[in-house]
């Protein structure tokens, strides 16, 4: 085969795991607390800004401020869900929307007041590893294994607490489970936390590829959003496998045509989807 | 129609505001509320009835890009590539919600698509540099001084009538779609597509209809924009960042009454030029930081927007009548 094609092919799953972690986050927001969090790829871009401040200006060593991202960005889930989320509970899903589409707003301004429009780079680069014909950047394989540790550790809890059980329980039926003892406020709480603490995991695994600017998160929250819409909004594995369908039409149509017209590709193929099967490509 | 008369004067009293000789910056900001408020009032037409798009931009994009290369490459005139511009608007709104509709995707799925369509005609508009200039943006042609009216180059003043023209369009086009019937079915389908379609609403004509209406006007406010401006972006004419502007416009004014989107985009424009004389350089992030501080508060206290707020005040009697039947003040129409 095309070694450039093969490469373009591992590109394309690398980025799947890329995709894969903030889209677990919103499917797993969405699924069980029914919100839409337009503002999910700046959370994730005020976690790329907590490591670059802690690593680079800070001085921290590089792990602790990836394990300090996480909780920070966990009590941002958390601040969204008590300040925004929760009064609109009751709100047509509209108002929801467009109330953390102001959270967007917010998060963009606050961060263009605090760190200005520059592009911020951590300067972090593993060297490229060979994988028989084909050169793989060191830092992408890196954040893919990361990626998909993130998501075991998510489907494991998930599957094996008993605050997991009771998360997809209430995903499953949201009138049924308070009967049964579970209160959604607490799982709903729960919920966010563990979504934001998602969007830090992403912020970690996206910072060491990304430079950091105020308006990074337009560049992947349309795609994330479309990849959740994809898989089925809520269904955790279908948005799993339809982030590393993307990540292969981005890639591939970056190997036939160009990156630009890869996404145009990409956002052509996701509208046919929903035209073709609007409960998602892995409904059951 | 008695409710036409209102307009009428109000559009005679501003067609007189060039005449007293404002400055030019004045000029330029009543302006660009005008251009701001005709496509929030597009936005709105759809949004009142749970059509709610992220995608608008692409309808200014198209238009204001359509209009500007046939200028440019054709020099055809834009008194000619205005209309065409918004018949292609009107064109990519049928293409996106044609299937939308007749395969029922509704609710965040239609929002979500809206949202891919903007960002698809952002991306188009930025990789077909050779033409369109790319993110660097475009310039129209300068036409000679002789050929400036017939180019739809004019002064402050010239601009002024065509924006306030357009916009009286707009609100015009309010009016009658309130009228019609297919207000009331759009209300329906609103409420229950399913039920509304059994009593023999055609669901998809109904969208369909109110779709091309409001993607026609956002397209005409968006060429317009572009030519008052004589400079077209990508970034300020597609793309998810200007269409959430317009549906802040939209939402803080009101978008449920015809007037709501206009004050939305005096709110807006004033907003944005008081920050930029106290912020100075930072700009930029004080603007979207305080819009996204106030489109939280209005989703959180004043879903119905200002003009929602006039119309609580001006019929108490109404709202003690709702308040007795148990109703909640201002409540929503599903959607």
């Amino acid at each position: 085969m095309d070694p450039f094609l093969l490469e373009a092919l591992l590109n394309g799953v690398l980025l799947g795991g890329v995709f894969a972690l903030p889209v677990l986050g919103l499917n797993l927001v969405f699924g069980v607390v029914d919100v839409v969090w337009l503002c999910y790829a700046e959370l994730v871009m005020v976690g790329m800004y907590a490591v670059w401040f802690l690593h680079v200006q800070m001085g921290w060593p590089l792990a602790l401020a990836f394990v300090t991202c996480l909780p920070i960005l966990a009590a941002l889930g958390l601040l969204l869900h008590l300040l925004v989320v929760r009064p609109l509970l009751a709100a047509p899903p509209i108002n929801q929307v467009l109330a953390t589409g102001g959270v967007l707003f917010v998060l963009q301004g606050a961060a263009t007041l605090v760190f200005s429009t520059d592009f911020r780079s951590l300067g972090v680069e593993m060297p490229p590893m060979e994988l028989g014909e084909v050169f793989v950047s060191g830092t992408k394989l890196a954040a893919f294994v990361a990626a998909l540790l993130g998501a075991a550790a998510l489907w494991a809890f998930l599957k094996f607490t008993y605050v997991g059980t009771a998360i997809r329980a209430i995903a499953r039926d949201r009138e049924v489970m308070p009967l049964m003892g579970v209160d959604p406020k607490r799982i709903y709480l729960i919920a966010s936390a563990v979504g934001g603490g998602l969007a830090g995991l992403a912020a970690c695994l996206l910072v060491v590829q990304l430079d950091v600017h105020p308006f990074v998160g337009l560049s992947f929250g349309p795609i994330t959003f479309m990849i959740c819409v994809m898989g089925g909004l809520g269904n955790m594995l279908g948005g799993f496998l339809a982030a590393f369908l993307m990540g292969l039409i981005v890639s591939t149509g970056g190997f036939w045509w160009n990156t630009e017209m890869s996404y145009v590709v990409a956002f052509l193929f996701f509208i046919l989807v929903i035209f073709l099967r609007p409960q998602g490509l892995f409904a059951r | 129609m008695s409710g036409l008369l209102p307009l009428a004067a109000a559009v005679a009293a501003l067609a007189a505001v060039p005449l007293l000789s404002p400055p030019d910056y004045v000029m330029h900001l009543l302006i660009t509320a005008l251009l701001t408020a005709l496509a929030g009032t597009g936005w709105a037409m759809m949004g009142r009835f749970g059509l709610v798009s992220f995608g608008h931009g692409a309808f200014l994009g198209v238009s204001a890009y359509t209009m500007a290369l046939l200028w440019n490459f054709f020099g055809l005139s834009p008194w000619i590539g205005v209309p065409i511009g918004v018949v292609a608007a009107a064109g990519a709104g049928a293409l996106l919600g044609y299937p939308c509709f007749r395969l029922r995707v509704v609710g965040h799925y239609f929002a979500l698509v809206t949202l891919a369509a903007g960002e698809i005609v952002r991306i188009l508009v930025t990789a077909l540099r050779e033409y369109t200039g790319g993110s660097l943006g475009m310039t129209p042609n300068q036409a000679p001084p002789d050929a400036a009216f017939a180019a739809m180059q004019f002064s402050k003043a010239g601009f002024w009538w065509v924006a306030l023209a357009a916009w009286a369009v707009g609100l015009l086009a309010w009016r009658l779609l309130d009228r019609s019937m297919s207000s009331k079915a759009l209300v329906a389908i609103a409420e229950d597509e399913d039920a509304a379609s059994s009593i023999g609403i055609q669901v998809t004509r109904e969208k369909l209809k109110v779709t091309l209406i409001s993607a026609a006007l956002a397209g005409l406010a968006g060429a317009l924009t572009a030519q008052y401006r004589m400079y077209l972006n990508p970034e300020s004419l597609a793309g998810l960042g200007i269409s959430l502007q317009i549906v802040f416009g939209a939402i803080a004014g009101g978008m449920y009454s015809p007037i709501g989107p206009t004050i939305g985009a005096l709110i807006t424009i004033g907003l944005e030029e008081s920050l930029r004389i106290g912020f100075g350089t930072e700009f930029t992030g004080a603007a979207a930081f305080s819009y996204g501080i106030l489109l939280v508060l209005f989703m959180l206290f004043l879903p119905r927007g200002i003009a929602g707020l006039l119309e609580r005040r001006q019929r108490p009697a109404a709202r003690a009548r709702s308040a007795a039947a148990g109703a909640v003040p201002a409540a929503q129409p599903p959607g």
